[in-house]
């Protein structure tokens, strides 16, 4: 119970904070966020937009941690807890797809770019498309369990490819990418002024938790439908 | 004898959509024995049939099957296997059958063997045209043929006397006394004048 | 007691049986060859309509060689397992082989209809697409080999997931794209390369990303077939 409430106290603080703090060239005070050339006000968008692409990516892993376990075990919870992850991991992708896709009509001019990150979560969003759709086609939970596990594992060996792809095929626009001048790197690393970082940092861990908790919930749900059918 | 065979299951169950078909299925069954297993229609023999010949993974419980002296070999060959729902490749003749399977089986071909097995269910050897065009008492002799030609020390016959005439019916009690002497036989019926003398019963009816 | 060659042998047996089985099924059917070829015809002249007399940039047209590959190849590729499911041959095969035999045999199938395939698209797109010329022949070569094993391996465990679900409609094509996406995303690439006359060397990078992907399809998809081939 109690970190429920530090999950809700943290990411109130990440709203306010985030959207509430000043910006100022020179920071003179503690509470001022120092304004990074060519992203100005846009840049707040980081402590909503980065949590979110995260969570799509730990949702899939986590998916896939629960696939293999199945197959191991042959435990329909675990096939339940594999489907909950990839359905949250769905929705923060397509938070994380939307968020992204704002911020870069602003910054890059058009909603779509097709920019190597744009293009993983891309693929990320049709990896999740494809996973539902096998799942709704399958009617024997057995059979449906096993297929969907197959396939979660088989997009997540593959999907690694495209980090080594992407560089060769196009130029990336996106901040960290190759050729930014504040760094290149395979995760975003920007020089953050400390109050910036205490808040990212902060909304990363409330949005994790956040993830969990949400993850709980659909387990518990799934498992009282399912209770539910086998009555009824 | 301590290279006896010997068939026999502990505690099986299994379960579609968390509903269970059957559960606590125990049995043992040493060579030159009869397995019987009855049970109405839905109550799950043609799945205990395919848990026994290891084609399907059972929710509860293990098979186990082979000689004494080789614990844990429960290959394909040890089985044959014939029902209604098991379905021959259409597009052949009776006898590329036997060849396409003994292929897949991975083991040595031998015509003269396969001719002389489809004989003796009742076909002709020598006819070329593909299994689809034969009548339903006919395909099921192509799957006696199909089961018998790798000498399987376990036999399993679901529904054994499906679509057979009076004479085909006959020939198939004189491979069920052969398989006797050879090994271990394996019914499932609803019929149980099916089988003379079972040695070892199970009615899945009180097993739900 | 059997050794390990006899039962190496047997095993192999069992593979290019399983391929066997398929490949005279068929030449007696055509079923999967005619659907191919009309897709292969159809896609080009939807390409060689919308082109018109004028060209395109070599990025663009290697892109649409591959978009046609890549619709033909859905439409015949899931045919092997599919077949089985429909005429309820798959548990005679569970009766027959190891669940790896059944899927080496079939993919060896699906790679002999890719390389058929590609050989068929490649030559007609060469000849009719005016603009579309390979200057370094050995990427291209050593891509579109390279490609068509990777090809038919991700094709071939997509198509054994989709042939036992219910509805397989236009499965195929949503589960295979995002699997095949890197795969096609460097075939692409390659060819580029090779219709710009790039050095042999300077495609390396490519090379080594399809043998990584081909030695993980085929390395993950052996390893999870026993799951989706047994109930």
């Amino acid at each position: 119970m109690a970190w429920k409430i530090f999950m809700g106290v943290l990411l109130t603080l990440v709203i306010v904070l985030g959207i509430g703090l000043p910006m100022s060239p020179h920071p003179q005070t503690w509470y001022e966020l120092p304004v990074i050339p060519g992203l100005e006000e846009k840049a707040r968008i980081i402590f909503f937009h980065v949590p979110t692409a995260w969570l799509s990516t730990l949702a899939f892993l986590t998916s896939m941690a629960y696939a293999i376990q199945y197959l191991r075990k042959r435990d329909p919870l675990d096939d339940i807890k594999s489907s909950a992850a990839a359905g949250l991991g769905f929705v923060f992708c397509v938070l994380a797809t939307l968020t992204g896709a704002v911020w870069a009509k602003f910054n890059w001019g058009s909603y779509w770019n097709w920019d190597p990150r744009e293009t993983s979560i891309f693929v990320l969003l049709l990896i999740y498309g494809a996973y539902f759709s096998l799942r709704s086609a399958v009617e024997q939970e057995e059979k449906r369990a096993a297929l969907s596990s197959v396939y979660s594992i088989i997009a997540a060996v593959t999907a690694p490819f495209f980090i080594f792809i992407m560089p060769r095929i196009m130029t990336g626009l996106h901040p960290g990418a190759k050729g930014d001048p504040n760094g290149a790197g395979p995760v975003v690393e920007f020089k953050m002024a400390p109050p910036m970082r205490v808040i990212f940092f902060a909304s990363l861990i409330g949005f994790t938790l956040l993830f969990i908790w949400m993850f709980r919930l659909r387990v518990r749900t799934a498992q009282l439908e399912q209770a539910h059918h086998a009555k009824g | 004898m301590t290279n006896a065979l010997t068939l026999s299951g502990k505690g099986l169950g299994k379960s579609f959509n968390g509903r269970a078909v059957f559960h606590d299925v125990s049995f043992s069954v040493a060579e030159h024995q009869t397995l019987l297993i009855t049970g109405h229609n839905g109550s799950g023999k043609s799945t205990l049939m395919k848990i026994i010949c290891q084609v399907l993974t059972p929710s509860a419980g293990h098979v186990q099957v082979g000689r004494a002296d080789s614990a844990g070999d429960g290959g394909r060959d040890l089985f044959g296997f014939v029902s209604p729902y098991l379905q021959m490749f259409e597009e052949f003749s009776a006898m590329e059958n036997l060849a396409v399977a003994m292929g897949i089986r991975g083991r040595q071909w031998n015509k003269r063997e396969a001719a002389a097995l489809l004989e003796r269910v009742g076909l002709d050897p020598d006819r070329d045209e593909p299994v689809r065009t034969y009548s339903s008492g006919m395909k099921q002799r192509v799957k006696y043929a199909f089961a018998l030609l790798h000498h399987p020390p376990v036999l399993l016959l679901d529904e054994p006397a499906a679509n057979l005439d009076a004479e085909g019916v006959s020939a198939v009690r004189s491979i069920m006394a052969a398989q006797r002497k050879a090994g271990i036989l394996v019914v499932a019926t609803n019929d149980p004048g099916d089988v003379d003398t079972p040695d070892v019963m199970v009615d899945l009816d009180a097993r739900r | 007691m059997p050794g390990d060659s006899t039962r190496m042998s047997s095993y192999a047996r069992s593979v290019m049986s399983v391929f066997l089985k398929d490949w005279r099924s068929e030449l007696r059917t055509r079923y999967a060859m005619n659907a191919l070829l009309m897709f292969v015809v159809t896609t080009i002249a939807i390409v060689l309509f919308s082109l018109g007399s004028e060209g395109a940039p070599s990025d663009a047209l290697s892109g649409m060689l591959w978009t046609v590959i890549f619709f033909s190849a859905m439409s015949g590729l899931s045919r092997t397992f599919v077949m089985e499911e429909e005429r309820g041959t798959t548990f005679t095969l569970q009766l027959l082989a190891p669940p790896s035999a059944v899927f080496f045999g079939k993919l060896l199938f699906n790679l002999v209809l890719v390389l058929g395939l590609n050989a068929v698209t490649i030559l007609l797109y060469l000849a009719l697409i005016t603009g579309f010329v390979i200057q370094t022949l050995s990427i291209f070569l050593v891509a579109v080999l390279l490609g068509s094993l990777g090809f038919a391996a991700a094709a071939t465990v997509i198509a054994a997931i989709i042939a036992r679900a219910n509805t397989r409609g236009t499965l195929y094509p949503v589960l295979s794209f995002p699997v095949l996406l890197p795969l096609l995303l460097t075939v692409i690439n390659a060819t580029r390369l090779a219709s710009e006359g790039a050095y042999f060397q300077e495609a390396y990078g490519e090379f080594q990303i399809l043998i990584s992907y081909i030695v993980v399809v085929v390395v993950v998809s052996s390893m999870l077939f026993e799951y989706i081939w047994k109930d």
